[in-house]
């Protein structure tokens, strides 16, 4: 019976190649140390100036969409906890179009693994950490702030929150992937959704007109990472559209967003017919 | 200076034939050529620019969603009011790709990795001026199908103003070639880092994130805090973005508008210079390998 348990070890599980991916690249990341020292404390500062953003805001008008400067706090922590968070583990999807382009993808379908799980795992983005940090302290000043009527309930929702903000973002970037075969040249398009949502979600939604409520409520549903919960965990009653109570529908929008991202990702890839040469 | 661009046009077609005949290209004619060639080449890629105007717009309607609140909810909201903080917003985005402030890492920044910058060296015209010449006839090419429809859009549906008088939109012009001009030359300043730095892309991103901000990008310069307004101030910044949407939106005009544009030309000055005394410190610590 030894031998088939080391032959196990040595084989690993169906995920150990994929771990050994991601060690090579996090350890890749720590060579430079100069250039990764800067990217950190670039990735800080993203977190820095956008908080800077809502910030500048909230101190010039004091309430804005029916929330205060403290229930910001909440909002931008939410969401930018969440979007930086999807950003670490899929944000490197972004490089797609280039790696059409050059046809570097189709090393990628000589092996036999799902192509979807070897992008996502073939790279980890460990300087957006940092600015995951900027959100989370944020996030945390936010609950300590706020008067929030503590309990098992609000303790749920926000765990709920952020997991399914998470995949939410994750689903987008996932969207945006599957419509790169197709755009290449206009990739930027995508950018769109991703960065606009993640842009969108850190806004009261309570102040968007109905097209822009209807877009970021429903089709791309980014309010639901930030603004319903703020609103729910505030006990505040938000816009008709977009009630408190809604706020525990979010992993429902996290699964449309996935439904929209597997169908998109099976299209692209469908269309996509190798990079020549 | 776009007048003085195609007042010369007809020497520059002079002085082409010039070029073919005697190979010594004469100084205006060929940046004039690169500028055109940037432009062209700009031109072949339609659905990034219809990528680029889309995304500028879905930008564009949350900004000015959020602003105009923010407006309506403020008493005094760094003294802008619902059409101006609109002409802000909506002049901003239509900016953002001429001036290529959030864009991909120009080329340089790959040829100076590679060691191909050594055949820009080769040339015989300024590297500076070349690229500078072929950027800013890209910059003209996004602004048509980029900018232009980004402003007719904020326009038709959250409104903005705009001056009245043909001089603030002569000024803006010039503000905004200047503005153009000013960034790219930050960038090559940047990307002439590599000669010393292996990887950039932190500095770089550095750049694009300290500087969009202290541009007025997210927040207009006219709604920081006192300190940081002082800082912006004496940074190059504001006269990439804030300058500009200042100058063309009416916002400083007559005396003020003078100076906010001397203001600009004076920091394509300094920047141009800090560029060329790098290229030259970078050219003399060039290495390339193999033939």
């Amino acid at each position: 019976m030894a031998e088939p348990d080391s032959a196990r070890i040595v084989a690993g599980t169906w995920f150990t190649p994929y771990l050994a991916v991601l060690r090579s690249r996090v350890k890749a990341q720590q060579v430079y140390r100069l250039s990764f020292a800067t990217e950190v404390f670039s990735a800080f500062l993203i977190g820095l100036v956008e908080f800077a953003e809502v910030w500048v805001i909230f101190h010039n008008v004091g309430t804005l969409g029916g929330l205060d400067t403290n229930a910001a706090l909440l909002l931008f922590g939410l969401s930018n906890t969440s979007f930086a968070l999807a950003q670490v583990l899929v944000g490197h999807l972004d490089s797609l179009p280039a790696m059409i382009r050059m046809g570097t993808l189709d090393a990628y379908h000589l092996r036999p693994q799902p192509l979807l799980l070897q992008l996502i795992t073939s790279d980890i983005s460990l300087r957006r950490l940092a600015r995951a940090a900027v959100a989370v302290i944020v996030l945390g000043v936010g609950l300590w702030r706020n008067e929030i009527d503590w309990g098992i309930a609000p303790v749920t929702l926000i765990v709920i929150t952020l997991i399914s903000g998470i995949a939410l973002f994750c689903g987008l970037f996932v969207c945006a992937a599957g419509l790169q075969f197709f755009l290449i040249d206009g990739a930027e398009l995508t950018n769109s959704f991703t960065y606009g949502g993640s842009f969108a979600a850190m806004q009261p939604a309570s102040v968007f007109p109905a097209p822009l409520k209807l877009l970021f409520g429903f089709a791309i549903p980014v309010a639901f990472t930030a603004y319903v919960p703020t609103i729910a965990l505030l006990g505040l009653p938000g816009p008709p559209l977009l009630p408190a109570w809604s706020a525990w529908l979010t992993p429902v929008a996290a699964a449309w967003v996935w439904l929209l991202a597997f169908a998109a990702w099976r299209i692209g890839t469908r269309h996509y017919q190798g990079g020549g040469g | 200076m776009r007048g003085d661009a195609e007042g010369d046009g007809r020497v520059a077609l002079a002085m082409r034939r010039c070029v073919f005949r005697r190979r010594t290209p004469s100084t205006f004619g060929v940046y004039w050529k690169l500028a055109r060639a940037g432009f062209k080449r700009q031109a072949q890629y339609k659905l990034a620019m219809f990528a680029g105007l889309f995304t500028n717009c879905v930008f564009g309607f949350v900004r000015a969603a959020v602003m105009v609140a923010a407006v309506r909810a403020a008493g005094d909201f760094g003294g802008y009011d619902e059409g101006t903080i609109g002409a802000y917003v909506w002049l901003s985005q239509a900016l953002l790709g001429a001036t290529q402030f959030m864009g991909p890492p120009i080329d340089l920044v790959d040829r100076i990795k590679s060691g191909d910058v050594a055949i820009d060296f080769l040339r015989p015209v300024d590297v500076q001026l070349s690229y500078l010449a072929t950027d800013m006839g890209r910059a003209a090419c996004t602004f048509l199908p980029r900018g232009v429809p980004s402003i007719v859009i904020g326009a038709a549906t959250f409104g903005l103003s705009m001056p009245t008088t043909p001089v603030a939109y002569l000024l803006g012009l010039i503000s905004v070639l200047l503005a153009v001009a000013l960034s790219f030359l930050c960038l090559f300043a940047v990307a002439l880092i590599g000669f010393w730095v292996v990887e950039i892309r932190g500095i770089r991103v550095l750049y694009q994130i300290v500087g969009t901000f202290l541009a007025g990008l997210f927040v207009p310069v006219h709604m920081f805090p006192d300190w940081l307004r002082t800082i912006a101030l004496a940074t190059p910044f504001p006269s990439i973005l804030q300058s500009p949407i200042d100058t063309l939106s009416g916002r400083v005009a007559g005396m003020d508008a003078l100076l906010t544009v001397a203001a600009q030309g004076f920091w394509v000055l300094v920047i141009g210079l800090l560029g060329r005394v790098l290229l030259r410190a970078g050219q003399r610590r060039l290495e390339v390998q193999g033939g």
